[in-house]
């Protein structure tokens, strides 16, 4: 410990600390040039389309991919490679925002492709580019129940009785739950002639009724069919036929009398497709959505399918729309879900 | 055993501390791998094999693999010069750096993926400077790996440090004395005394590394088969309600704790370390 | 104080540590502080007052310090039986220890969910005497010191394991008892280790997203986190706000690694 030793190491110091910048600054820009070259072998080809939708159209999706490379091969000889990305919607908007390049975007609310809009991606009335505001399909939201619906639940206002517990998403971070939200608003609207502080008592105790909010609507999805928690499950349609499916004999499916028409919207994103020359088929693609068998396969995944040749076998019920009730998505989007809005304001009033 | 009987305890306290270890490792750790591995073949060894050799199933190993493979290295090197800096020397700001070498632990891994994006993302800092060259960070390999990196920053040097700390540095000064260089020092000296917890801190790094879920799906895009990495993947797959198939994929990840145990001693067996005392 | 400075190396290795330190963690978060700057002072004070964020906060960082604090003392002991005993099944146990770094958290947070929700193997037992697990501040902790357990270990196991016992045998021979010996010779030696096992387990607790989500039910006020609120504000699109409450986190974060490490230092230059 006591020897005094004199070394010559100590001037090596500014010599080294350039050594060394001049050895981490190459690695990150070899990073950076092998990132380059995976963007232009993989998504840059003209016959690659990157389709960002939100979570429950995996399955539909999948089979509209295979359908689409079929007629497009048939039509121009060649197949096309369609890469699929699936995540909440607010999720993958702001990942389109924030450089995800995204030929297309299939959302479920307009809202979120507004907000792609703004960025310049394309442009601000790409709703009226395809039919029907550019939604190929609706869809709407519903109840779920336990098999013989035991705590008999047969409207929104059982929602609010003692005991029952709802389960929903956080609407702040599930696009399905805006729907939700807002379908339960609608019928309270309705219910109360419009009177402003009934609607707002009435889901301030619907949501003092949800004991778990998840982040999203297939985990809500798990903690109501698989977890076994809760009474009422807020579901989007196609959802619900699903657990149906997955989960036999477990639940049933309730229509309330009023629900909201979700329309979730499509389009082309046309900066990306300029860039990556997909333009042509990014605008087949979404095209095709309308054809017979597009419908017909947004049929099989219960959406509503929008061509009346396509009969879909989902009940008929009232349906009220974001545009005539609540004045658009921004609208809505403003008063109900940013900061301090209607949610943040009934849940902190508790 | 070589060591005397005054330096353990008597065998009913040793037989008691064991079961307590044993119920506390079976309450916190066994019961949730068993969870993982009975949920993986719910439906029989088939539907497990099916999910495991499935394209995008393999291509996410692959990406995993790739991404650590590059970032594991990365943080090792920092590593093994951060703990030499602050063990073997005395500086102001040495215990603001230690902190900052922590600091990754604190940074939620959300937060660990929104400053890449905060950075590289179109709107970012050098956004537009990326889009002018074409150059691709986030949403492709690069990202993956600054984030994985981000997350398992500190694994090795927080090994390493404790270590190092506790062994001080007489034996390099001694080293020094006799003349011997920096490196050879190094090499000679240090590099064995500390091999374990390096190796400790490499697999620790390792394994976190390709387990990082939450940063990582901040700046993957999801994209199948091209962007998700393993745990990306079981959460797609969790998500189409395939739960026996998201599960197995949750197995490779699982087993990779088990395989680096099998590395681990397979390295003590071929160097013939012993561990201190018996 | 100088004299330790005849290992060269100093230059090389801090340049390094500080060069890559800077690339990879400080500019980025630079980025986060100066996105979060950007609402000025009084936005910022007032989104970190509020009293949702609170709740959060205070939820954060309480569920943390407790999952820390038991995988301390439960990390001593199952550490201490790893080094110091040799039983069939060690080998197992040692392996074990790395699986919640393993396990994608959010593969974790569906595993612990499924064990601990009211249905599951263990939760229908605990719901049976009235305890709710999954779904409220004690799943949260659950999950936490799942995730912080590894840490504690594997930083104490290699100072355990080099840490010679000539000490304790001159301190039986001085006619110690194995308990007082454990307390005055060999605790105060792993201390510093201990306390770095403690700070890693909490620090990781704080930041921890995916497996909490799935076990905590959300609810605001109740059992909603900070890194949820974070990802929330995100969706809404409102980056400023996330990344003020990021920064918020960080800077308490930072303040208590920092004091943790100064105690540290302090145990260090304790004379032993």
């Amino acid at each position: 410990m006591n020897y005094r030793i004199n070394t010559s190491s100590t001037p090596l110091f500014s010599s080294r600390l350039i050594a060394v910048a001049s050895i981490a600054l190459p690695v990150l820009l070899g990073l950076a040039s092998c990132g380059k070259k995976s963007t232009s072998g993989k998504t840059g080809g003209s016959h690659t389309l990157l389709n960002v939708s939100y979570d429950p159209t995996r399955e539909f999706y999948a089979e509209v991919n295979q359908a689409f490379a079929k007629q497009w091969e048939r039509d121009h000889g060649d197949k096309p490679d369609i890469k699929q990305s699936h995540g909440g919607s607010g999720k993958q908007a702001r990942a389109v925002i924030d450089g995800l390049e995204a030929d297309v975007v299939t959302l479920a609310l307009a809202g979120d492709i507004d907000s792609v809009a703004k960025r310049g991606l394309l442009p601000a009335d790409w709703a009226t580019k395809l039919p029907n505001n550019s939604a190929p399909y609706t869809s709407t939201i519903v109840f779920v129940v336990r098999k013989g619906n035991p705590k008999a639940v047969k409207d929104w206002s059982d929602l609010v009785r003692d005991g029952i517990q709802v389960i929903t998403p956080n609407p702040k971070t599930s696009g399905g739950a805006r729907w939700n939200y807002l379908a339960a608003w609608a019928w309270a609207e309705k219910q109360f002639a419009g009177d402003p502080a009934k609607v707002r008592d009435y889901i301030g105790r619907l949501l003092r009724n949800v004991p778990v909010l998840d982040s999203g609507a297939r985990a809500a999805t798990t903690t109501f069919a698989q977890r076994g928690i809760g009474d009422v499950f807020l579901s989007w349609e196609n959802e619900a036929y699903l657990i149906e499916k997955e989960f036999p004999g477990k639940t049933e499916i309730i229509y309330p009398s009023l629900s909201i028409l979700a329309e979730p919207p499509v389009a082309v994103v046309e900066a990306n497709a300029a860039k990556h020359g997909t333009t042509a088929l990014a605008q087949a693609y979404l095209e095709f959505l309308y054809t017979d068998e597009a419908q017909a396969l947004a049929a099989k995944h219960f959406y509503r399918p929008r061509n009346s040749k396509q009969q879909s076998k989902l009940p008929a019920l009232e349906l009220v729309t974001v545009d005539e009730k609540f004045g658009g998505w921004a609208q809505a989007q403003k008063t109900h879900f940013a900061d301090g809005g209607s949610f943040d304001q009934i849940y902190g009033t508790k | 055993m070589s060591h005397s009987e005054v330096t353990t305890e008597s065998r009913a306290v040793r037989v008691l501390l064991i079961t307590a270890a044993g119920g506390v490792v079976t309450l916190f750790l066994l019961l949730p791998l068993m969870a993982v591995f009975i949920e993986a073949l719910r439906k029989g060894w088939e539907v497990f094999f099916e999910a495991l050799r499935d394209e995008a199933a393999l291509s996410a190993v692959k990406l995993t693999l790739t991404a650590a493979a590059i970032s594991v290295p990365m943080n090792t090197l920092f590593g093994v010069a951060a703990a030499w800096a602050v063990t073997k020397f005395r500086f102001k700001g040495r215990a603001l750096l230690i902190s900052l070498i922590d600091l990754p632990f604190a940074v939620s891994p959300v937060i660990a993926g929104l400053v890449w994006v905060l950075l590289f993302g179109s709107q970012g800092w050098f956004g537009e400077w990326l889009e002018k060259y074409d150059l691709k960070i986030i949403f492709a390999l690069p990202g993956i790996v600054i984030a994985t990196a981000f997350v398992t920053f500190p694994f090795v040097a927080r090994e390493l440090i404790p270590l190092m700390e506790s062994q001080g540095s007489d034996q390099e000064e001694a080293a020094v004395t006799l003349g011997a260089g920096g490196w050879k020092i190094f090499w000679r000296v240090t590099v064995p005394n500390i091999k374990w917890g390096l190796l400790y801190g490499i697999l620790l790094c390792n394994a976190r590394a390709m387990g990082e879920f939450g940063a990582v799906s901040v700046v993957s895009g999801h994209i199948r088969g091209e962007t998700n990495t393993l745990p990306l993947h079981v959460e797609v797959l969790y998500n189409e309600y395939q739960f026996s198939a998201a599960f197995a994929c949750a197995t490779l990840l699982a087993l990779l704790a088990l395989v680096t145990l099998g590395i681990k001693s397979a390295i003590e067996h071929f160097t013939g370390h012993v561990a201190n005392g018996h | 104080m100088s004299k330790r400075r005849v290992i060269p190396g100093f230059g090389l290795s801090l340049g390094f540590t500080v060069i890559y330190l800077s690339l990879l963690i400080l500019i980025p978060l630079a980025a986060l502080f100066l996105k979060a700057a950007g609402v000025g002072w009084r936005g910022w004070l007032e989104l970190l007052t509020n009293e949702r964020v609170l709740a959060a906060a205070k939820l954060t960082f309480g569920a943390s310090a407790c999952a820390a604090a038991l995988s301390t003392v439960t990390g001593l002991l199952v550490t201490w039986v790893l080094v110091r005993y040799r039983f069939p099944g060690r080998r197992l146990m040692d392996a074990m220890i790395d699986l919640p770094f393993a396990l994608p958290t959010a593969v974790a947070g569906i595993t612990l969910t499924a064990i601990y929700a009211p249905n599951g193997w263990i939760g229908a037992y605990l719901d049976r005497i009235g305890i709710k697990a999954a779904y409220s501040p004690l799943g949260i902790f659950l999950a936490l010191t799942f995730i912080g357990f590894p840490f504690v270990v594997r930083t104490m196991q290699p100072v355990l394991e080099d840490f010679t016992r000539d000490t304790e045998e001159a301190a039986a021979t001085l006619g110690a008892g194995r308990w007082t010996t454990f307390r005055r010779v060999v605790l105060p030696a792993l201390m510093p280790a201990l306390i770095t096992g403690f700070t890693l387990a909490f620090a990781r607790a704080i930041g921890e997203y995916g497996s909490v989500i799935f076990i905590s039910g959300n609810l605001p006020y109740k059992t909603e986190i900070l890194p949820l609120l974070i990802v929330s504000k995100l969706e809404e699109f409102n980056v400023p706000a996330a990344a003020v409450i990021a920064s918020g986190m960080l800077i308490i974060s930072f303040a208590l690694l920092f004091c943790i490490n100064l105690l540290q230092r302090w145990l260090n230059w304790q004379p032993r």
